[in-house]
């Protein structure tokens, strides 16, 4: 046969070689089938390794309590016993290497966001004590009369 | 010159002997099998009570922060919705901000910066309930991703990797819970990983800690004595769209129909 039948072939052929070259260079060599399978499997497995790699930044109560017991024994024995110190404090990470790097809250929209009075039949809302933010000593910061760590005593300094 | 019969049978024999290599291969495969038999590790499961919730949406911003997503930009991996239902029978839903900051007045925000008054008196029933990615056993999202970017774990997790991911936005298009979004610093799909980086450390997610009503719970099916997988196998809990056959696996306490 004459050349000019296969030189489109050997066009073709150089293509499929193309792709393939840049297949291997471009795809990680670890992508593959995992263990879910064709359908939801496919993907690169040192990945997983980078999202468990994500910096911790919530250190929880527990990381708080090895040096402020005293806080943490306070709170927890309270009405607001279940509320977390990093909630109000901001998340932990830097604390204590950098003390600015807590960054409290002391708005007060932070207290509304649980004591702004829903009547929500249904729901566990109903059943913590609320205000209405405007007409209850508004412009005052919560803190000034109430004690977060026990709502129980008053004031900011107890 | 070949019979008819002859042909018949040839034709089937090559079709028949083709086929046997295919499905021999599919059902004695005995390193799948012997996976299949006994799974180990976890799988990740969620339970919301949402007679727990009362709508602080500390968890939304718990979220944000532990999971680096922009703190103004409207975009969140899991958020509260609020649902009034009125006595005339109008159910009222918002989540301003996803519920970052609660939910600040007992109006209704039906967007564009309008609010809806509702009287305390009209109210019939009103709840919140929040929403995250249902880590979903037959998982949508990750089906319809052209290059392989998204994926599911072993355990459950359907994850991104950001590398890989080319923005082409399928599997925000292809979520039926809406959950996916697109990052606005890594333009890439970004998700709710039930906090991989915390719960692959025996930690729980941040959005637990932050609650402090217990309304949300992390635990694992594939161990029967996990509190959590003993309340979603012997209690009442039900799930989002489940007519969609998706399999979701955050299950929810205290339903009603209002929820979407």
């Amino acid at each position: 046969m004459k050349s000019h039948v296969w030189r489109p072939l050997f066009v073709v052929l150089a293509i499929v070689a193309l792709v393939f070259a840049a297949r291997k260079v471009l795809v990680p060599s670890d992508f593959g089938v995992g263990e879910r399978g064709y359908m939801y499997g496919w993907h690169r497995p040192s990945n997983e390794q980078q999202w468990k790699d994500v910096k911790v930044k919530y250190r929880t109560a527990q990381h708080c309590k090895e040096c402020h017991k005293d806080k943490y024994d306070e709170i927890k024995s309270s009405p607001h016993g279940n509320i977390n110190c990093e909630n109000c404090h901001g998340p932990g990470l830097g604390h204590p290497e950098d003390p600015k790097a807590l960054d409290i809250d002391r708005s007060r929209e932070l207290c509304t966001r649980c004591h702004l009075k829903l009547k929500y039949h249904g729901s566990g809302r109903e059943k913590i004590r609320g205000i209405d933010p405007a007409r209850h000593n508004p412009g005052l910061e919560c803190v000034t009369c109430h004690w977060p760590h026990d709502p129980r005593k008053e004031g900011h300094n107890k | 010159m070949i019979s008819r019969r002859s042909f018949c049978k040839k034709s089937l024999l090559i079709a028949g002997g083709l086929a046997i290599p295919f499905s021999a291969l599919e059902l004695f495969d005995p390193k799948r099998l012997l996976a299949e038999k006994d799974q180990k590790g976890a799988r990740w499961v969620f339970l919301v009570d949402t007679e727990k919730c009362v709508g602080c949406g500390f968890c939304v911003q718990g979220c944000k922060i532990e999971n680096e997503i922009p703190y103004d930009a409207n975009v969140t991996r899991t958020w509260v919705e609020r649902y009034v239902v009125t006595k005339d029978g109008k159910t009222h839903i918002d989540s301003p901000k996803g519920a970052r900051d609660g939910f600040k007045t007992t109006e209704i925000d039906i967007g564009e910066g309008k609010f809806e008054p509702i009287r305390d008196d009209d109210i019939e029933k009103a709840f919140f309930v929040p929403k995250l990615c249902n880590q979903c056993d037959n998982p949508p999202c990750v089906q319809v991703c052209p290059v392989g970017a998204t994926y599911q774990t072993a355990d459950g997790v359907v994850l991104v990797d950001r590398q890989w991911c080319i923005g082409c936005g399928y599997c925000i298009m292809g979520c039926p819970y809406g959950v996916r979004f697109f990052h606005p610093v890594h333009h890439v799909a970004e998700k709710c990983n039930f906090c991989y980086h915390r719960i692959t450390k025996g930690m729980q997610t941040a959005c637990i800690d932050a609650c402090a009503f217990g309304a949300r719970r992390i635990g694992n099916l594939r161990d029967p004595e996990d509190p959590v997988t003993k309340i979603i196998m012997t209690e009442r809990v039900n799930v989002l769209k489940e007519e969609y056959g998706t399999k979701p696996q955050v299950f929810y306490v205290g339903f009603s129909k209002e929820v979407k």
